[in-house]
């Protein structure tokens, strides 16, 4: 541990949880979706429902959307900022079960491609954040380090394809979670590494027959 | 090198014949794989962000979310205007004036540097800006003074808690408090043991301090509790300089704050289900902002 996260991060106020980590959510989720955000409807849950005007949580997360930092003076504008940029969006509360208190749901759309996705995250303290769940699917993602979120074909061998690809470029793997809905359905795999793969690698993957998707997460 | 206890920050500060900031600034240059000079220049920026708060939280009325706080240091400048040449020139007044800016800053979606905690942020910055100010110490001076803080409530966050909804309020402004007075003792140029001294009496003076906060926002108590943490770990450093010790010593302060934290009812711990929270004025504003 950096001796920044004690003495930092610059962030706008007022909290580190309700705040700083709405705001690396919403940002999370816009790296996650990867194209232009037409709307989103933002839910809140517990505490962030609570509190999230006195807070700026509900400002924090559209800004995050608009892939703003935690310490982008931005934050507080962001309301009238997504409205320039063409971003529709609502807030609304919801009851959530068996998650943290400081939890939210995002549900993005693009019209163009008539796509959408949708996530569940909380805010866990120091502004620290966790994904819990992608597309109705279980997932752990924190953004701590450089992070690969990849979909793939469920098959034996096919997660030891994309470890040999980064082990071909010499890409330490820290932490892998692999994920699935049913046997040989499209399996969701997340991995964290010490380094940051750079696009051949992110290329190599991309041209591996059975992945479907290489979302490259940098370090939030 | 690697330090997990105050103790062991001391002596390896002792051992070298130099101070803890130094130690702090090595250990994490070493650890993160940067250059000294990269460290600094970080830890700069966020003495730019403090100035920054600072100086805008005492010229400026500041709209809240809740609206319960905003022109508190504002109302301090207006009334040290009219005071003596001496009231104008104590410390203490500095201090609380800096502290509370910072604290309205963070409470109107400013501009802060965390420090533990985004509650907590305007107590180091009161202590080490204002004696900067009042001995004209350069930048350098009191980047380095910012390590000791770092370092000090480094050691914290590997043995306890920082926040609130954890620990209560002294994780956070106790803590805070300790790292500033650890920070004012090597700034005023006493030794790695008179800092931790330091660290050690205004920590074991917030022991047991609560979150409650009005309305679970960032404003009541916690603006005004940054000026009296701030003062407090002032008044903490000038009496380890002259020599003063804790009896006990810091890292079993910290042993038992996070005892007193385990101890504590949830309903003091950052839920707004207790103490200030739930006074009649404090459910009257809740309603009042729902």
């Amino acid at each position: 541990m950096s001796i920044f996260e004690i003495m930092g991060p610059a962030m706008i106020g007022p909290s580190s949880s309700h705040t700083a980590g709405a705001a690396r959510i919403g940002r999370m989720a816009r790296l996650l979706f990867a194209d232009k955000i037409d709307r989103a409807v933002v839910k809140l849950h517990g505490s962030f429902a609570d509190t999230a005007v006195g807070h700026g949580t509900d400002r924090a997360i559209i800004g995050g959307l608009l892939g703003f930092l935690p310490d982008d003076q931005r934050l507080r504008s962001s309301f009238e900022l997504a409205k320039n940029k063409g971003m529709e969006f609502s807030l609304e509360e919801v009851k959530l079960r068996e998650v943290h208190p400081n939890t939210a749901q995002i549900i993005l759309y693009n019209k163009e491609k008539a796509k959408n996705l949708e996530l569940v995250a909380s805010s866990i303290g120091g502004g620290r954040i966790k994904v819990t769940e992608i597309n109705g699917s279980t997932v752990e993602l924190t953004g701590r380090m450089p992070t690969l979120w990849i979909l793939h074909q469920d098959r034996p061998g096919e997660v030891g394809i994309i470890t040999s690809i980064l082990g071909s470029y010499k890409i330490n793997i820290a932490f892998m979670q692999v994920y699935r809905n049913r046997k040989g359905d499209i399996g969701s795999c997340i991995i964290e590494m010490d380094d940051q793969p750079n696009q051949d690698v992110i290329k190599d993957l991309e041209k591996s027959e059975d992945i479907f998707q290489v979302r490259y997460l940098p370090r939030i | 090198m690697e330090y997990a206890t105050i103790k062991e920050l001391v002596s390896l500060a002792a051992a070298a014949e130099t101070s803890i900031w130094q130690i702090v600034l090595q250990v994490e240059a070493e650890e993160e794989e940067v250059t000294e000079s990269d460290v600094r220049k970080s830890m700069l920026t966020n003495l730019e962000v403090m100035k920054e708060a600072v100086d805008y939280g005492r010229q400026n009325n500041i709209q809240t979310g809740g609206g319960l706080v905003g022109d508190e240091a504002l109302k301090l400048e207006k009334y040290f205007a009219s005071t003596s040449e001496a009231e104008q020139n104590n410390i203490y007044n500095k201090i609380i004036t800096y502290a509370l800016a910072t604290a309205e800053v963070n409470a109107g979606m400013g501009k802060i540097v965390a420090g533990p905690t985004a509650g907590a942020s305007g107590i180091v910055p009161a202590v080490v800006l204002s004696i900067g100010e009042y001995n004209n110490l350069s930048d350098q001076k009191l980047v380095e003074a910012l390590f000791t803080a770092a370092g000090l409530g480094y050691v914290v966050s590997k043995k306890a808690t920082l926040a609130g909804a954890a620990g209560g309020c002294q994780a956070e402004c106790g803590v805070g408090a300790a790292m500033a007075a650890g920070a004012a003792v090597e700034l005023r140029g006493g030794s790695p043991q008179m800092a931790a001294d330091a660290f050690a009496m205004a920590l074991k003076n917030l022991l047991g301090l609560v979150c409650d906060p009005v309305a679970g926002l960032v404003e009541v108590p916690c603006v005004k509790r940054n000026a009296f943490a701030a003062a407090h770990a002032y008044t903490a450093s000038t009496m380890a300089l002259a020599g003063i010790e804790s009896v006990i010593p810091a890292d079993e302060v910290i042993m038992a704050m996070t005892e007193i934290g385990d101890q504590m009812p949830t309903c003091l711990k950052e839920t707004s289900r207790g103490g200030l929270a739930v006074t009649p004025t404090a459910l009257k504003i809740k309603a009042d902002l729902q």
